[in-house]
């Protein structure tokens, strides 16, 4: 207890950071929750993907330490353009494999999700065993930095020191905290803004509600479940550049665990809520953060669980209520 | 003959149906209702969905023995109604009289096994099993084989799986379904279908059958043998509440009649009062009178 | 009776026809050969089949307690419909029961130490199940691969159960020496009795894992007793009717909740009895014998072999659990393969290799019928 009241500065802002990315992830298992009344499991991958993509393109560019502002900014930019791209692509590419073979036929959600458990193994070992499918092609030695250790941390090269900018109760809060922080919050703000405004956003909304009436008023649902994929997917990539910035590192199964716990934010806030995944992330950034601090770090994975099982047993329709359209059992 | 070639086709479908097949309900010692006295009781029931009024105030009883007929426009609330009867839905107020005592806030098929049992209006058979295996979950609400039983074969579980389906069994029979006993329902004809739903809510043993658009879907001459049917169900001892479409089928078999419209009772009475009451003629055609004869 | 069995449905007698239609004692006497060829299995040697790289005894026995596994697995996915992605949670908890009574904490033979495995393993079932079996199928996915990783991580976590390092000098299974076994040979291609490389009958040794496989053929039988009792009767049906159907199910009298959460504690139940099982043989338990990976692996099982059969899930987890050891060259590869599998089965074949096979229960339905129109009285 005294722990947790010591640091409890320190432990409130990383729980903001690490926080603000569970969201991030959450708002696509929301988004095609909320259009296809499914689970995509396979999304952390999708976040896995675009971990690699920005890593992989900071080594390639020779991002390194004590670059001036200027570089620094581009160095993160392109970070960003990269796994979001990545990301982007690899969703979509669920969507169109794992998928919408299974919609065409009306297969029940219990086999999509075998589907998606599926692509999920595949596309993480494919990540875990580069090295060798490189070495079928003979590319092992040329894309030696690339491809080793396969399965072990790949650590992102550090570009920005974080430094501190203002304390709080004795911490520092660093430059890197703060534009996690808001960075992530503008970015959800933003697809917010894109939901309620653009007319792709009333076409999912419309989608969500009622998928036959979307489809008599003319509503494309094959576009609509694709960019939803795709947006989804795009999110998942900002959130990856977002945790290496604030973690370092990533791996072929860094997936899984930050998978779940997304997906325990966005049933947290209210599954297909987009609102609800920013306000569970947070939550559950701070619950774990807290929780951990209570009963010791090794229990802050097992916090998270046990938190979702309590949701669901208290409050299964999440703290916001299910709504991108509106529930429907 | 006429219209030789549609006859020919339904004779290969249909079966015979053995009303004279002895399906009487079953003494499980629950309480009992003397005939013409009130079986169920729906006392001021209402039903909000958010702002919508599903159900508004709405009482009427079910006697004993009888056939009562729940008619009204599509939307009326007829379903809402029997989903509130089992279970499915709890009143915003009101509540639901069975057998004398309150159904409250009883789990649903905690009420089938009380004696209330249903139909679908779409057909919800359980497809992967056998239309004999379908009417074997029906009687099984009163059974209580469990797992030690089960893999003991003890006495209990070889009684009640005997008696079971020579009971379930009987019932297919009834309906002139015997010989598709172990079809897969989902490869049933749709008559077939419809009468598999009502062997499978029979065989719950229910003091009350409710049957919720069971003609749906028939033409003239299947409706007309349904409500022979639907008499002889009644007459082996059984009540019967019948949601129905189409007037006349709704006319000839019951023996009184309440009219819903908009989640309210607009009439009640036997089918001739029905028949001649303005009000029902209004709502139910949404036309004038004259336009209705 | 008699008059009955000749296949009418297929009219070129194949051979599943003309199995049927033997004699009740000559089916007796296949099933009995049969056993007998599983039991020799592992001294037979047979080319090919045999593993070279690793001990075929020891393979045969992780191939059947996947084989124990995925039928208690099918209970829960296959009969009621609910996917469970933590199943290795009960797996470990068996285990580990079994290590703490017979040696971390106390020192019981393990004989005593199964029985209160599988019924720890039950409990925590109904623990596990009774909040989450109320909310939605796919979120009780979610909910059970969390509860997976809870079991793991506590493992890990508690000094209790010595963390990491886990429990060793687990006791093996009672045994009696009875007399020695010799193996075949085939070494100069056509076989050879070897009787210098014997098993004891019946020994729980290190070393030679044959007994272990024996012990596990014997628990596979029992369970697949109680799993055919119990599919065929009231309570097999309901879990059929609410896979079907959850809401019919319930207004058809049906206590849909009370069996879903029968069949998650059954399962839970037989995936302790494994986990007792896979103690006993390994003698060492560490959580890193838990992974989530082997609840994948489980499901991948139960799915490419046929949810809902119990035949087909023996298939599905002899090739879950057999190619990978056959195979050892690209075991690596495993996992890419087995998922591969799984999105491959579900859009092209979601029944699984082996369906459940509807023909077998009509002809046994046929049975019944003509037994109850014989007892009719005005029949």
């Amino acid at each position: 207890m005294q722990f947790l009241i010591d640091n409890f500065a320190a432990l409130t802002v990383t729980g903001l950071a690490i926080g603000a990315v569970y969201s991030l992830i959450a708002l696509g298992y929301t988004f095609v929750y909320g259009v296809l009344r499914l689970i995509n499991f396979a999304h952390s991958e999708v976040f896995m993907y675009g971990s690699f993509a920005a890593v992989w393109v900071v080594m390639v560019i020779g991002g390194h330490p004590g670059g001036s502002i200027g570089q620094v900014i581009f160095w993160v930019a392109l970070m960003f353009v990269a796994a979001m791209a990545m990301s982007g692509l690899v969703a979509v590419l669920i969507e169109r494999v794992a998928y919408r073979p299974l919609r065409k036929r009306n297969a029940p959600p219990l086999i999509a999700l075998i589907s998606a458990i599926g692509a999920s193994f595949v596309l993480s070992e494919t990540m875990g065993l580069r090295e060798k499918i490189a070495g079928w092609f003979g590319l092992d030695d040329t894309l030696r930095p690339y491809v080793n250790n396969s399965r072990n941390n790949v650590p992102l090269p550090s570009i920005i020191k974080p430094q501190g900018v203002f304390s709080i109760q004795g911490y520092e809060v660093t430059n890197v905290d703060i534009f996690v922080i808001v960075g992530a919050i503008a970015m959800m703000i933003m697809l917010d803004q894109f939901v309620s405004r653009s007319r792709l956003g009333r076409g999912i909304r419309a989608v969500a509600m009622d998928p036959e009436a979307a489809a008599l008023m003319g509503v494309n649902r094959d576009r609509v479940i694709r960019v939803t994929f795709l947006v989804g997917g795009v999110m998942a990539g900002a959130a990856a550049v977002f945790y290496l910035l604030k973690i370092g590192s990533t791996r072929y199964d860094v997936g899984f665990i930050l998978g779940v716990k997304a997906f325990t934010a966005a049933v947290l806030g209210g599954i297909g809520n987009l609102r609800g995944a920013l306000l569970g992330g947070i939550v559950l950034g701070l619950a774990e953060n807290y929780g951990s601090a209570l009963v010791g770090t090794e229990w802050k994975d097992v916090v998270a669980f046990v938190l979702l099982v309590v949701i669901l047993l208290f409050r299964p329709t999440g703290l916001l209520g299910e709504s991108l359209g509106k529930a429907r059992a | 003959m006429p219209e030789p070639t549609m006859k020919q086709s339904e004779a290969e479908t249909d079966s015979v149906i053995h009303t004279e097949v002895d399906i009487t309900p079953l003494d499980l010692g629950g309480s009992t209702v003397p005939e013409g006295e009130k079986l169920l009781e729906v006392d001021d029931v209402t039903l909000r969905f958010g702002g919508v009024v599903a159900l508004d105030g709405v009482s009427f009883d079910i006697r004993k023995g009888e056939i009562l007929g729940l008619i009204g426009p599509n939307g009326a609330g007829k379903t809402t109604c029997f989903n509130v009867m089992t279970g499915v839905y709890q009143p915003t107020s009101g509540g639901i009289r069975f057998l004398g005592a309150a159904l409250g806030r009883r789990k649903k098929f905690a009420i089938t096994k009380l004696g209330i049992a249903r139909t679908f209006q779409n057909i919800r058979l359980f497809a992967n099993m056998t239309a004999l295996e379908n009417v074997m979950v029906g009687v099984d609400a009163h059974h209580s084989t469990g797992v030690i039983s089960a893999m003991f074969r003890l006495p209990k579980h070889r009684h009640e799986e005997n008696t079971g389906y020579r009971r379930a069994f009987d019932l297919l029979r009834f309906m002139g379904l015997e010989d598709k006993a172990n079809e897969l329902s989902r490869n049933l004809a749709y008559g077939d279908q419809r009468r598999l739903e009502i062997a499978r809510a029979l065989a719950t043993n229910p003091s009350l059958l409710c049957l919720d658009e069971p003609a749906a879907g028939f033409n003239p001459a299947e409706k007309l043998r349904l409500m022979e049917l639907i008499r002889s169900i009644r007459d082996q001892g059984y009540t019967v509440l019948l949601i129905e479409h189409d007037m006349r089928l709704v006319m000839g078999v019951t023996d009184r009649i309440v009219v819903l419209e908009f989640g309210r009772k607009i009439a009640e009475g036997a089918p001739a009062e029905i028949r001649d009451n303005p009000a029902v003629i209004a709502a139910y055609l949404g036309v004038d009178e004259e336009d209705a004869s | 009776m008699s008059t009955s069995t000749t296949p009418t449905r297929t009219s070129r007698p194949d051979f599943k026809g003309r199995v049927s239609g033997l004699p009740t004692s000559a089916k007796i006497v296949l099933w009995a050969l049969f056993a007998v060829f599983l039991f020799a299995l592992p001294l037979l040697n047979i080319p090919f089949i045999t593993t070279a790289d690793s001990d075929f005894g020891g393979v045969l026995f992780t191939v059947s307690t996947y084989v124990l596994v995925a039928l208690g697995l099918n209970i829960v996915v296959g009969y009621a419909g609910l996917l469970d992605l933590g199943y290795v949670g009960f797996y470990a908890i068996g285990a580990y029961v079994v290590g703490v009574l017979s040696s971390q904490h106390a020192s019981l033979p393990w004989l005593v130490a199964v029985p209160v495995a599988i019924g720890v393993a039950m409990i925590s079932g109904v623990i596990l199940g009774a909040p989450t079996l109320r909310v939605r199928g796919d979120y009780l996915a979610i909910v059970t691969l969390g509860f997976g990783e809870i079991v793991r991580l506590s493992l890990i976590n508690s000094q209790w159960l010595n963390g990491a390092q886990g429990i060793s000098n687990i006791p093996r299974p009672p045994g009696v020496t009875l007399f020695e076994l010799p193996s075949l040979d085939w070494s100069s291609g056509a076989p050879v009795v070897d009787l210098d490389n014997t098993t004891t009958f019946i020994k729980f040794g290190i070393g030679d894992f044959i007994p272990y496989y024996w012990l596990a053929l014997v628990v596979i039988g029992l369970v697949l007793l109680f799993d055919i009792l119990v599919k065929n009767s009231r309570v097999g049906r309901a879990w059929e009717a609410t896979r079907e159907d959850e809401d019919a199910a319930e207004l058809m009298g049906v206590p849909t909740f009370r069996f879903k959460l029968l069949a998650f504690s059954l399962g839970a139940a037989i995936g302790g009895l494994s986990g007792a099982l896979f103690a006993g043989k390994a003698g060492f338990i560490s959580p890193d014998n838990f992974i989530l990976l082997l609840s994948i692996l489980f499901l991948a099982a139960v799915v490419v072999g046929g949810a809902g059969n119990r035949w087909g899930v023996i298939v599905g987890a002899i090739v879950v659990g057999y190619f990978p050891e056959r195979f050892r060259e690209f075991a690596e590869f495993r996992v890419l393969v087995f998922g591969l599998a799984l999105m491959l089965l579900a859009i092209f074949r979601p029944q699984g290799i082996l369906p459940p096979r509807r023909a077998r229960r009509v002809r046994r339905a046929d049975e019944r019928e003509e037994h109850i129109e014989e007892g009719l009285p005005d029949a």
